[in-house]
Parts: C-alpha cells; sequence; structure tokens
C-alpha cells in the first residue's frame, strides 16, 4: 500500500517498545534500509492485528500515543496513520492527548456508587490539585470488575516499567497515596460466600494454588483433555450439546449448536474466541474464575479447540483485569512447557496455540463481532449479522466465540457426559450458574446455583435482609431490568426471566435499598451507555445522548413540555434504538432505565418529588 | 493474477488502478516490473525492481523459467500458435542466473513471477511507456506477448495483454485512422481493395503508401524532405525528446500551421495559430479509451472568443481548399460550423466495420461500447482474441518472436554515469498545458530524484539545485532524495517545462516501428552548483531558465 | 471498513464462470417477488419500486448500514433488519412501510436533525417532509463548539449540561486547501467518505472515524490538516457526500458570496480529458464555467471516483488562473 507517513518523529522509548512487541511477534526485518513503500496489499493486512498490542506498548511505555508513536507503529504494520489513530482514539485507556504518567482510574459506576464512590471523588476533588502535579491524573472510571469490594480503583503507571494495579475497598487516603505515587493494597480475591460443598464450577477457587500446574492436575485437572482425546470431535460435541449447556455471557445460545456449526465449516483456519471482556456493570464472575482457576480456562479452551478443529485460540481479555492477565498468561505458560498447549499436545498429535489480546477500555467488545474487529486491529465496530462468526469471524475465517464461564463448564461435562449435566437445573435451563451479588448485601461475591434457583433463595444466602426491605434489584447488569415485590420470587432460569421481561444477562445481582435513589444510578447507566457507544449507527449514538439529557431534565425536574411528554419521548427512544440499532448495546441500552419508569415509577416519583427517585435537584 | 509492467498505473492511470485494487482486496495477485519503487509497486506481492531497458531479459529468463519446469501451455502453443519451437531454443541460455545478471532483478523472484504468471488460472499483463518509450518497443511489446503465449493467457475473460492508453483519445485517434498506415477502422492504406472502398466513399484519391510518423516527420525534416507542418492539439516544442534538436528543426520549417485551445510553445512558432474549442465539454463527439470503449463526449460550454470546432476549422479549410467534407448521406449545411457530430460518426462507422454496429443511440443507451461491434445487435467486445481458443483455431496463428537483447541506446559512462529516466506525477500531465492551471495541493514542482546512495556520494542535500547535465543538454532542478530508487537511478518528470526543461536531457534514439523515443533511459551527470546557489540560478542551461517553484 | 469481512461477491452475470443463479421467492409488502441469490433486500425493493429512503448506502460502495433508516420489518425478526445489507433468502417476509418502520424511520431522522445542520442535504429534508419528523423535539441546539474542540475529546469522556439543550455537532467550518471545504457541522456520519477513501475506491486511507460515541468524527491521523495527510484530492468522498459537509471550494465560495443559483445550472456528461482511462464526468455548469465535477456512479468505467485531475484540473478550459482572456489571439481563415 502506498501510504504516507507521519512526519513526526518517534523517541527512544517509544521505537524500543515497539521493536520490542513486533520482535516477538515477527521476523526481523531484512537487512538493508527499509524501502519506503516497504510491501503489498497482502502482508499488511497479514500485519494488522498487531496494532492493538502496539498502541498497547505504546501507552504503557509513554503514557498516551504520541504522533511519532503513533506514525513509527503505522509504519512498521503498515497501517494507515488515520486508521491508527482511529482505532487508538477509540478506546478509553489509550490518550491521544499528552498525559501524566500515573493515571488512577477510580470506578463510579453502579455498585461503587451505590457504596459511597461519590463521595469519595468529591474528596479527590477538593483534595487534589491536578495542576501542582503534572506527574498524575486521576479519571471517573465505568465498571472496574470488583463491585463486590467496592468502592474500586486501578492504578496505571507508564514507564519502563510499567506497573498496573486495581484494588477495592478504596478510601480517598488511599488515591491520594496513590496519586502521589505511593503504594496501594493488593486486590482480593473474589469471596465465595457460598458452603463449598455446593460448588461445581468454582470448586476449585481457593482450594487450589492458581499458580501451579501440578496443584491443578491433583484436583482433577486435565483429566477432561485426556477424556476428550479419547472422545473425538464429533463425539465432544455431542455431549456438549445433550448437556443443554448455553452461553453464559448473555445471550443464552446453545453452546453445542455453536460448535457444531463452526466444525461443519470447510473453510481452514478456523478460530476459537474465549470472549473475557467481562464488562458488564457488575459483573466480576469471569474474573473469579480467571484469577481463581486459571487452568481451568485453558484447558477447556484446548478441548474446545480439539472440537471445533481450530489451532489458535484468543482470549480477549479486557485491560482491568491486572491480577487475571497475569495468572492467565503464567497458566498458559505452564502448560506450554507441559506440552499441554503448542504441537503434538499429549503426544496425541493435537495442536493447539493460546494468545491473550487485551482489550483497551471498551465495553463494545464484549460484543462479538466488536471482538473480532477488535482483535484483527481495526475500531471495536461491532456488525450486522447474518453472516455470523461460525461462519466469518476473526480473520474472515469460521470463528467459535465463547463467554469464559461458557467454556469453563466444558470440561466437567466432557469427563462426566453431557446427560449427568443436564440433569442439574431446569429442562430449559441446564446446569449451574454464576452470579454476581453486589448491592445493599451482607455476603457480596460470586455465587453458583443450579438454574431455577428462586431469585428470593439467592437474597436470603447474600444477606440482603428481609425481601419487603429490598427496593428493588438490577438483574442481568445495565443492560437488564429492574425486578422488585412479587418478581424477586421467580426461579433464576432463562425462560422464566424472559417470561417478565427481565434478563438474566450476565449474571448481576445488585440489590438496592428501598431508601435507595434510583435516578443517579439510573443518569450512571445513561452516561456509561453514552460513553460506550462505538458511534457507528444513529439510534445508539444520538439515542444513548437523548436519553441522558431527558434523565437530566427528570432529575432536575424541568422536563420539556409535559411530564407524560417527555415518558413518551423516553419510550420512542427506546422503542427506535430497540428496533434499529446495530448490535445488543443500542437494542438495550434502554432497558433497565425504561424497566425503572414501568416498574419503579421513577418519573412519576421525581415528578412528585420523592427522594426514591432521588433527583439531583 | 496481475503483472503490471513499466507502468506506475496508480498515478498515471489512478481510476484503472481502483480496479486492481478490488482486485487485490478480492484476492488477486500482483506484482510490478518498474526500476523504481512506485506507488504502484507498494501494492505488489512482489516487485521485481530491474535495471532500465532489461525488459527483454527478463522476459525471457521468465519464458525459459516456465518451459523448463513443462509450465507452459502445451495444449494451447500446440494448436494455437506458431513459432514455439524456435523461441524455446532462442530463451534456453536464459537460465534465471542469467536473467539476474542480465536485469539486477534475484534469480528466485524472476522465478516467483514466472511460476505465479505460469500456474495463475487468468493472468493479465498490463504495460505502459516503460515498455513503449524504448528504442526497441515493439521487441519489448513482443516479449511480453510470448510470455502470454506460452502460458495461453489470451482471449479468455480476465487474461489477456493490456497496454494502458496514456491520453485520453489516443486510442480514438488510432481509430478514426490518424495514423500514417491505416484508414479509419485500422484497415491498411497499403490494402488496394480498402483504399478503393475509401476513395468511392470520399470521392478522392488516397495516396497509396504509408505516411510519416512524429519521429520520421523530424527526420524528414532534417533531410529538408518536409517544408510543411499542420499541427493540431500536439506540443511537439516540449513533450519530444531532444528539445533542442526539436526546436531547430520547427524553426527551420517553411509554415507551420498550430491548431490547438492554448498558445502553446509550440504555438508560439507557428505562422499561423488556429484556436479551437476543447473538444471534451464545448463539443459533441467520441472519445475511445484505453479498452477500446468509445464513448460520447458532449457539449456543456460554449467555447470562448472565436474558437471553433476543430470539426468546423477542417472542413473549412478543406473548402477553401476545394473540397466538401460533408458526410456521407447529409445535407451540406450552409455554414460549416454547423457539422453535426452525429453526421459525421455515421460516416465513420459506415466505413469501419469494428464500429459498424455503434449507432449514435446505441452509444447514449449502453453508456460506450467496445469495439469490435460489427452490427447493431452485437454487445461490443470484451475482450480480444477469442478465436484463439477455438478448436480447430480459425485464421492466422499466434506468432512467437525471438526478439534479442539489447540495452539503451545510450550506455552510461564515466562522464555521464547515472541513469536518467521519466514518468509522471499523480497531479500532472504531460507538459502541463492542461494541469497547470489548478491550485493541486499535491505540486510540488519538478525535482531531480536521486538514491539516498547517490545523493551521500555526490555529497547532495534535499532541496539543493543541481545541473543536470546529458550529451545533448543541461538543465537545473533540485534534488530530491527518493528511498524507491536503486543506486545509480535518478528521476525527473516533464510535467514543468517553464520551470525544468527535462526534454533538454532526454534522447530521440527511437523505435524503428512505433517511432517512440527513448524517454525512459539517457545517460546524465549530475554536478552541485556554486556554493551560493542553495536558491535557484538565474539562467541555468539550456534556452529555459530555471525557477523556484 | 474492516476488509476482513468480504461479503461474497457475485461473479458479472456474463463471466464465463458464472453458475446458473439459484432463485428466490420472497413476499414484500403482499407481493411475491423472485430474485438471484445474493440479492439484497434493498435492491428488491428497488425493483418493485418501493421507495425506499437511504442515506448512508451507495451504488458503488459496501453497505456499512449505519444511518439505519433504510430498515424494514422482517417476519420472525426480533429487531428491524436494514434492507440494505441483508440479503434475500427464501420465504422471507417483509413490511417495508409498517407503522413500526415509519416510527423508526421518523425517530432516526429526528435524532440526526436534532444533531446536525442539515440545510445542504435536501434529500434528507425530503425525507423528514415525507416521515413529518421533528428535528426540535429534543430541545433547542447547543451553542455550537469551538474550533478543535470535537477533535480532541477522548474516549469515555464527555461533559453533560442539564439536559434543556440538545447536543450538536456543530463547529466552525474546516478550510484547508484550495480544492475542498469541510463543513462537520453537517456531517451524519454515514461512512460515505470514509469508504470512498478506503478499499471501495480511493485507497489512500487519509481518513477514518475517530473517537467513539457522539464524539466518533470524521479525522486525519491526530486531526492534522488535509495538506499534511495522505488526501490526494481525487474528491471521491465529496461526491458521495449526501449533506454537504464535504463541498467543493468552487461551491462554497459560490453559496458564500450568494452566488450558487441552480436554477442557471446545467449538468452534462462528457469524458475526462487526462489519461487513456476514459472516466465519466459529469460537470455542473453556470454562467459558462464549470462550478463542480462530479462522477456517476453507473458509469461502467468509473462507478463514481475520479483522480484530482478530472476532479480539479478540468478548469483548465477557462484558462490558467490570472490569465483569463489570454486565448489564442490568432485570426481565424
Amino acid at each position: 500500500m502506498d501510504l504516507r507517513p507521519i512526519s513526526a518523529a518517534a523517541t527512544a522509548a517509544e521505537t524500543e517498545a515497539i521493536d520490542a512487541l513486533l520482535q516477538a511477534h515477527a521476523p526481523a526485518d531484512h537487512a538493508g534500509r527499509q524501502p519506503e513503500f516497504p510491501v503489498g496489499f497482502r502482508r499488511a493486512r497479514s500485519q494488522r492485528h498487531l496494532l492493538l498490542p502496539g498502541l498497547h506498548a505504546l501507552q504503557l511505555r509513554c503514557g498516551w500515543i504520541s504522533p511519532g508513536g503513533l506514525g513509527y507503529l503505522c509504519k512498521r504494520l503498515h497501517v494507515p496513520p488515520a486508521d491508527g489513530f482511529a482505532v487508538a482514539s477509540f478506546y478509553a485507556l489509550f490518550s491521544t492527548a499528552p498525559q501524566p504518567p500515573l493515571a488512577v482510574h477510580v470506578c463510579d459506576d453502579i455498585a461503587c456508587k451505590l457504596a459511597g464512590a461519590d463521595q469519595i471523588i468529591d474528596d479527590l476533588k477538593q483534595q487534589w490539585d491536578p495542576d501542582a502535579s503534572p506527574q498524575a491524573a486521576w479519571h471517573r472510571s465505568p465498571c472496574l470488575g470488583l463491585c463486590e469490594q467496592a468502592p474500586a480503583a486501578l492504578r496505571i503507571e507508564s514507564g519502563e516499567w510499567p506497573r498496573e494495579q486495581a484494588w477495592g475497598h478504596v478510601t480517598s487516603q488511599q488515591l491520594m497515596q496513590a496519586l502521589q505515587g505511593g503504594a496501594v493494597p493488593e486486590a482480593l480475591p473474589a469471596p465465595l460466600p457460598q458452603d463449598r460443598k455446593n460448588l461445581k464450577l468454582l470448586r476449585r477457587i481457593g482450594a487450589v494454588d492458581p499458580a501451579s500446574l501440578a496443584d491443578y492436575c491433583a484436583h482433577g485437572g486435565y483429566l477432561a483433555l485426556r477424556r476428550a482425546l479419547e472422545l473425538g470431535p464429533q463425539r465432544i460435541i455431542e455431549e456438549v450439546a445433550a448437556s443443554g449447556l448455553t452461553g453464559r455471557g448473555g445471550a443464552g445460545f446453545p453452546t453445542g449448536r455453536k460448535w457444531a456449526a463452526v466444525a461443519a465449516q470447510h473453510a481452514h483456519p478456523k478460530y476459537l474466541v474465549c470472549n473475557a471482556d467481562e464488562s458488564e456493570p457488575g459483573t466480576f464472575k469471569d474474573r473469579a474464575l480467571m484469577e481463581g482457576d486459571p487452568f481451568l480456562l485453558v484447558e477447556a479452551m484446548t478441548v474446545a479447540g480439539l472440537a471445533i478443529g481450530a489451532e489458535r485460540g484468543y482470549l480477549y481479555l479486557r485491560a482491568e483485569y491486572p491480577v487475571a492477565l497475569r495468572r492467565m498468561q503464567h497458566a498458559i505458560d505452564q502448560a506450554r512447557a507441559a506440552g499441554l498447549l503448542g504441537a503434538d499436545i499429549l503426544g496425541q498429535g493435537l495442536n493447539f496455540e493460546l494468545e491473550i489480546r487485551r482489550g483497551a477500555g471498551a465495553y463494545i467488545c464484549g460484543e462479538e463481532t466488536a471482538l473480532l474487529a477488535s482483535l484483527e486491529g481495526f475500531r471495536g465496530e461491532p456488525r450486522t449479522k447474518p453472516p455470523f462468526p461460525v461462519e466469518v469471524g476473526l480473520f474472515g475465517q469460521p470463528t467459535c466465540i465463547n463467554n469464559v464461564e461458557t467454556l469453563c463448564c466444558v470440561p466437567d461435562i466432557v469427563l462426566h457426559g453431557g446427560a449427568a449435566y443436564a440433569a442439574i437445573g431446569t429442562k430449559l435451563s441446564a446446569g449451574t450458574k454464576l452470579f454476581c451479588v453486589s448491592g445493599l448485601v451482607q455476603k457480596p461475591g460470586v455465587y453458583e446455583l443450579p438454574l431455577g434457583t428462586p431469585l428470593a433463595q439467592l437474597l436470603e444466602l447474600a444477606g440482603a435482609g428481609p425481601l419487603e426491605r429490598i427496593g428493588s434489584v438490577l438483574l442481568g447488569g445495565a443492560a437488564g431490568t429492574f425486578v422488585r415485590g412479587d418478581d424477586l420470587q421467580i426461579p433464576l432460569t432463562f425462560e422464566d426471566t424472559r417470561k417478565i421481561g427481565a434478563t438474566l444477562g450476565s449474571g448481576v445481582v445488585l440489590v438496592l435499598g428501598a431508601e435507595t435513589p434510583v435516578l443517579p444510578l439510573l443518569q450512571r447507566l445513561a452516561a456509561f451507555f453514552r460513553d460506550e457507544s462505538c458511534g457507528q449507527c444513529v439510534p445508539c449514538r444520538v439515542g444513548t445522548v437523548r436519553v441522558q439529557e431527558l434523565l437530566a431534565r427528570v432529575a432536575g425536574a424541568a422536563p420539556l413540555g409535559s411530564w407524560s411528554e417527555e415518558r413518551f419521548r423516553l419510550q420512542e427512544l427506546g422503542q427506535c434504538m430497540r428496533d434499529a440499532s446495530i448490535c445488543g448495546l443500542g437494542q438495550t441500552a434502554t432497558s433497565a432505565i425504561e424497566s425503572a419508569v414501568a416498574r419503579l415509577g421513577i418519573i412519576e416519583r421525581a415528578a412528585a418529588a420523592d427522594p426514591i427517585a432521588g433527583g439531583i435537584a | 493474477m496481475v503483472l503490471l509492467w513499466g507502468s506506475n498505473a496508480r498515478e498515471t492511470h489512478p481510476i484503472f488502478f481502483h480496479h486492481l485494487i478490488k482486485g487485490i482486496h478480492n484476492g488477486a495477485r500482483l506484482f510490478v516490473v518498474d526500476p523504481r519503487q512506485t506507488p504502484s509497486a507498494a501494492w505488489a506481492e512482489r516487485h521485481l525492481q530491474l535495471d532500465v531497458g532489461s525488459d527483454i531479459a527478463l522476459a525471457h529468463a521468465m519464458a525459459r523459467e516456465i518451459i523448463a519446469c513443462g509450465l507452459h501451455n502445451v495444449e494451447f502453443i500446440g494448436r494455437a500458435t506458431s513459432g514455439f519451437a524456435e523461441f524455446a531454443r532462442h530463451v534456453e541460455p536464459c537460465t534465471l542466473t542469467w536473467g539476474e545478471a542480465m536485469t539486477g532483478v534475484p534469480a528466485q523472484q524472476i522465478a516467483q513471477a514466472a511460476h505465479a504468471f505460469a500456474k495463475a488460472q487468468r493472468a493479465m499483463i498490463c504495460w505502459t511507456l516503460g515498455i513503449t518509450e524504448h528504442k526497441n518497443a515493439v521487441d519489448n511489446v513482443l516479449s511480453l506477448i510470448n510470455l502470454g503465449l506460452l502460458c495461453g493467457h489470451v482471449g479468455r475473460f480476465g487474461s489477456g495483454l493490456n497496454p494502458l492508453r496514456g491520453q485520453n483519445n489516443v486510442q480514438g485517434g488510432g481509430d478514426a485512422g490518424a495514423l500514417p498506415h491505416k484508414l479509419p477502422g485500422f484497415q491498411d492504406v497499403e490494402d488496394e481493395a480498402i483504399r478503393k472502398r475509401f476513395e468511392g466513399a470520399w470521392n478522392c484519391a488516397i495516396p497509396p503508401s504509408n505516411g510519416l510518423n512524429l519521429t520520421q516527420m523530424f527526420d524528414a525534416i532534417e533531410h529538408g524532405a518536409l517544408h510543411s507542418v499542420y499541427c493540431i492539439g500536439e506540443n511537439p516544442a516540449q513533450s519530444e525528446a531532444d528539445a533542442g534538436r526539436t526546436h531547430r528543426l520547427l524553426k527551420s520549417l517553411d509554415h507551420l500551421v498550430v491548431q490547438d485551445i492554448f498558445l502553446t510553445q509550440t504555438a508560439e512558432m507557428a505562422e499561423v495559430v488556429l484556436p479551437v474549442s476543447a473538444a471534451w465539454c464545448e463539443t459533441d463527439g467520441t472519445v475511445t479509451n484505453s479498452e477500446r470503449r468509445v464513448q460520447r463526449v458532449r457539449k456543456a460550454l460554449q467555447a470562448p472568443g472565436e474558437a471553433r470546432d476543430d470539426i468546423a476549422v477542417i472542413a473549412e479549410l478543406a473548402r477553401r481548399l476545394g473540397s466538401d467534407l460533408t458526410p456521407l448521406g447529409s445535407q451540406a449545411p450552409p455554414d460549416p460550423r454547423d457539422l453535426l457530430a452525429e453526421q459525421l460518426w455515421e460516416e465513420m462507422r459506415s466505413l469501419s466495420p469494428l464500429h459498424g454496429g455503434m449507432s449514435w443511440k446505441r452509444l447514449e443507451q449502453l453508456d460506450g461500447i467496445q469495439w469490435p461491434c460489427p452490427t447493431e445487435d452485437h454487445p461490443g467486445t470484451a475482450f480480444l482474441h477469442a478465436r484463439l481458443w477455438q478448436d480447430p483455431i480459425q485464421g492466422r496463428r499466434a506468432q512467437f518472436s525471438a526478439v534479442l537483447v539489447s540495452a539503451p541506446a545510450e550506455a552510461l559512462s564515466q562522464e555521464f554515469p547515472l541513469r536518467l529516466t521519466t514518468g509522471r506525477h499523480l497531479h500532472a500531465y504531460n507538459t502541463g498545458v492542461q494541469s497547470d492551471s489548478y491550485a493541486s495541493p499535491l505540486n510540488r514542482g519538478e525535482s531531480l530524484d536521486v538514491s539516498p546512495e547517490d545523493a551521500e556520494s555526490l555529497g547532495l542535500q534535499p532541496g539543493e539545485w543541481v545541473r543536470v547535465r546529458s550529451r545533448r543538454g543541461q538543465v537545473s532542478a533540485p534534488v530530491r532524495i527518493d528511498p524507491g530508487l536503486k543506486p545509480g537511478l535518478c528521476f525527473m518528470t516533464f510535467h514543468y517545462p517553464e520551470q525544468v526543461a527535462t526534454n533538454l536531457l532526454t534522447i530521440d534514439a527511437t523505435d524503428p516501428k512505433s517511432g517512440t523515443a527513448e524517454f525512459k533511459a539517457a545517460a546524465v551527470r549530475v554536478e552541485k552548483l556554486a556554493p551560493s546557489a542553495d536558491s535557484a540560478p538565474a539562467a541555468a542551461g539550456g534556452s529555459f531558465g530555471s525557477a523556484p517553484h | 471498513m474492516n476488509p476482513h469481512v468480504r461479503r461474497p461477491q457475485p461473479l458479472p452475470a456474463d463471466h464465463p464462470g458464472t453458475p446458473a443463479p439459484r432463485l428466490l421467492t420472497l413476499t414484500i409488502d403482499g407481493q411475491v417477488a423472485q430474485v438471484r441469490e445474493g440479492t439484497s433486500l434493498l435492491k428488491v425493493l428497488q425493483s418493485l419500486g418501493i421507495d425506499t429512503p437511504t442515506l448512508c448506502w451507495a451504488e458503488n460502495l459496501t453497505p456499512v448500514n449505519v444511518c439505519r433508516i433504510c430498515v424494514v420489518e422482517l417476519e420472525g425478526a426480533r429487531t428491524l433488519v436494514p434492507s440494505c445489507s441483508r440479503a434475500a433468502e427464501d420465504g422471507m417476509v417483509v413490511h417495508s412501510d409498517s407503522p413500526r418502520v415509519q416510527a423508526a424511520r421518523r425517530t432516526v431522522l429526528e435524532l440526526l436533525a436534532s444533531s446536525v445542520d442539515t440545510s445542504t442535504a435536501p434529500q434528507m429534508l425530503a425525507f423528514m417532509a415525507r416521515y413529518a419528523a421533528d428535528g426540535q423535539r429534543f430541545g433547542p441546539a447547543q451553542a455550537p463548539l469551538a474550533a478543535g474542540e470535537r477533535d480532541r475529546a477522548l474516549a469515555g469522556h464527555h461533559h453533560l449540561g442539564d439536559g434543556q439543550s440538545a447536543a450538536t455537532v456543530a463547529q466552525p467550518v474546516k478550510i484547508d486547501n484550495s480544492l475542498y471545504v469541510r463543513d462537520y457541522a453537517k456531517c451524519i456520519l454515514c461512512y460515505k467518505c470514509v469508504e470512498s477513501c478506503g478499499i471501495d475506491a480511493q485507497a489512500s486511507f487519509a481518513i477514518a472515524v475517530a473517537g467513539r460515541g457522539f464524539d466518533a468524527r470524521i479525522s486525519t491521523e491526530h486531526a492534522v490538516p488535509l495538506p499534511e495527510s495522505a488526501c490526494v484530492y481525487c474528491g471521491t468522498c465529496v461526491d458521495a457526500c449526501p449533506t454537504g459537509a464535504l463541498m467543493f471550494k468552487s461551491e462554497h465560495d459560490l453559496r458564500q458570496a450568494g452566488q450558487w443559483r441552480p436554477a442557471d445550472q446545467a449538468t452534462t456528461r462528457t469524458i475526462c480529458p487526462f489519461c487513456g482511462v476514459g472516466c465519466t464526468l459529469e460537470l455542473t455548469s453556470q454562467d459558462n464555467k464549470i462550478v463542480r465535477v462530479t462522477s456517476p456512479k453507473d458509469s461502467p468505467v468509473s462507478a463514481g471516483a475520479l483522480c484530482v485531475k478530472g476532479r480539479f484540473g478540468t478548469v483548465f478550459v477557462h484558462g490558467v488562473a490570472g490569465e483569463e482572456g489570454d486565448e489564442p489571439s490568432s485570426t481565424v481563415p
């Protein structure tokens, strides 16, 4: 491609960071001078996927993506500079303007807000003078996935020895220390408040050393892979289909059917992608799995690769999980060293390679087609389906995309048979499911329950107090639904929640008290969707802004026209966004807000200045 | 697979290249053969950076490799071609190693290109002036035809040999018989039966032998055989190689008439200038593009001042000379200015079987038709030579040509150690007559592009003005360093003759058959100017001053 | 957009390798239609004479389906589907003008009109009239942003007012070269310019969509001016722009001077006078001057694209700048 390079020069640190990355991924360029127009379209396309790792390298080394650094990266990868900038400016954790090397991201999303994040942010505003310290800065952040230890923060220090740390139960004093370069506490593992004997998927977490392959094997690890090699792809898929396992990421698509569809494709190569971009506010179950039992996911992906005929898998991990990143990378390295990844696994002729790719602060990349675009080095923009990724996925090839939890269910299914798994739960919702309980409960954390368990029972386990003291529960996450009253008795299944217009989503159970003001949460949700919309389609790009403006008017008790006009306007916006948005983000962006209006009567309460609505006025 | 040879189509035929890029996007393979690392080459899977003028050696080496590996299409060669055995013997010594020595292209790359071409299901060779602006232009083309025949990559959809035309109606001029040896529809002047047909239709005698091409005309001027020239829409004073000689010869004419839309430098030398309208927007008519598509041009503007249509001027001139050019079957208009393009076209298609089916109405409806289109129910022809795939073959077999390898006319020497080649910039066109008038942000003016290695050894800085000298003349130009050039090669355009008259340097060694001069290969040397010369010298060499842009 | 997503491209109908097309039968607004496999719903609608609004779709560009105004109701589908990019399938039952479709189109138009200056987008204004869309229903427009402010927006950060005025993309026009201007206050982010600059035509990749969400905008790298970018001034983007956000400088200047008079203009289709490719030009002339050069999308040669010479270089017929009237002055025979 005849690209025009950026004229600004890269600094030594920038070239070093990029050279180091590319050296690990690509053979050194041929000796001699670099031609001005080095390669054709094909090779350029084949390297594009390194753009995102390259931008990470620049951001972590220099704290921002400078024109010189971007220019050098684009030149090395043969990416058009405008394209490189378009991708860099898409992600919240990349900055295209100069920034202090130390950044502290303070979560003020729904769970943290309930735990007093706003107070902490007010303290910071008062105590921290940004002009006085060019070395550090803090930012508000969407959910960091530490909701059970809310409020939470993430500290990222760029430089030659970059450091990334997330932690919970944050105080404003800790934040001030962090900004001044001081140490911060380690994040705690996600608590599993249930009796261990009731756990299946979570049974090893806390019981094994997540850094030890031997320990994993001593607790039944890698038996499933051996069994899978005996069964062969066809029978693995049959067992998974028989188990009734459905996708745990939110959509609930039958896993066996997806695998069979990929396996049936004639095109090669095929890819396996694990969606670990767990960004739904209030969700932290995949973090618990990856931090507590990383080898399980490695084994599960290897089995999946065998089943669908993929020799390469990608783990797309959200950038806000530094501990999970370390543990997963360690597990992959250990497995590879032990001959459990790579070529000829266990001497059985199975080839499977696994690589981690990090997101960079974009909720939309949890949408499967956006995730694929992001992995390929493009903006994380979803595309219309069909074609579905099982036919046209990563690099245009057949691709199976599964959530972390879904994959982690597979080893037990392979080992004990699909029928045993199907026996758990209900007829239409088989197996156990992880729930992320946070908010006003005594024992927040990850819960594993057979599907079909009543919500009320989960609330009781978590210490939510008497049901009548519960104001409402946000079920399913930001794209979920507020439920209250009688609905708290529903069995937690895909079909029962659907019946009442709700969803299990990613398993979020955020509990609100009877006196909790709801409007600030709704406004935070609206702000979240506005920030996280990719901006591609009109209904979502502009609709999320109009919804946020509408809620600001409701909170300010200053409706445009009458209150009922506002209500009608919201309905029409919601209908258009549901009907005409490209992807699930826009389609569900008003779901929780509309449910609060319909079920909690938020607009009427705001009109009546009811403190439960909790407007800012 | 597309083999783009001696063409920087990305800049010279941008919209053709769009189609190529779409092909690449959809999986087509592109190989580029060019001495320079051009923007076109940047899209290629492989760029064969050969030495200027070594095209035949490269084609022979590829052919030899294809034959040696048994990749040639034996069935096609046997049925549809002749002269293969002799050709195979002729290229037998042209091994990859020989090819590398002759062309400067690594043997492995030659083999890759040969194999990719031979194994492709469909392959096409496209070329432009990198092939034809050489003193052995026709041989260059024949060597590419050999490659196409060898693999049967001719006469089928998506295959073929495709010379990209450089000017918007150079093909149409040929269609209409503006060639010294052809009548309209590419019918031979020296074929008596054909000549009789035209003589009958036109009611006049047609000279029975071929005329002179442009290069031969200048030779004829030089030898005193040609005294008067009527020049229509051409600016030879600036576009011909060895501009010094061109000027001298034009000045020596008894009578020069120039018919043009501008007062070009050639026009300034003329006794009579006939101002005409711009054919593409101030008159109606047709042009024929590179893919033989006859297309309608339409009048959008009134021509300025006294300018008339070319047709009207020629018809009026003929009338005063005692001839009536009213088209066949039409009424003579009282004023020749009212001659209609449509009527002329009707005459054209009545005499040219290739265009016979292209009624004015069909040209409108179908948005252009590709010839041959013999009858009004014929859809036009997307590609030629399909007959080669008929079994048994109809008509003449296609001929292999055992052409000889020969170096550029002007060898490099100690005195003139650098090879100067010429080409175009994206935003500009030929001598700038049409492209000078808009403020393109891409316009960076003329420069002498040199390789980083030569810049270093000559101690040249970017932007520094230097003197470039050939055996024929000298100019001054600012230096630009282009890492896409191999050491020993430098590059200039001829878009900015008012700034730098590049054609004072080029050589007029011409191909005996096509009459094209060797614009692509001159021997030059580069001299540093006096130390004070970082600004442009007032009157640099040659008959044109150089000015900073 | 992402070039990895390759939609199968049907071979041309006259291609010798083209298999006999499979015929599909579907029902559109009660009419039964038979179409070749691979046909988009939009093409089916057009073939039935059903006028379907589009903004981001163009004959010569890969559908990006972002404007969402061509959506139709497909029985059995949870959401409406974009007709421009959804391929026809056997047995589909489609409603192109149901109340749900009308409501979605109206709201999409209202959202666009509430955030973008539509004054030079006649097509959009016509659609708004057709669907009775009210661009004012989200409140008065916010004050325009200063030059460069939107270019500096960072993903995941925004300012929210009290909701009493509607956020817009209003900002000053960018004039950084002599050939065309960029007035992004009129940009509906249809991606047509990006597609034109990408693999669908010019493949210079000088611009892309940068930023995210409502801050998404068309940008060069780090928002540098066009002369510092990879732009080669082919003008294909300007030709493609449906709202006048990209405008030839000649048109912009005439409009600024109040001299843009469509009633006094004629368009003429002819052939480019430069290289031998033979691109089709559509000349808009006013007062015997070329004021705009466009490229018809249906041209078999150029399909909506031109290069800088054909787009801007044709003004040579008016003489070299500053030398008007300096025509050849010799006598006519």
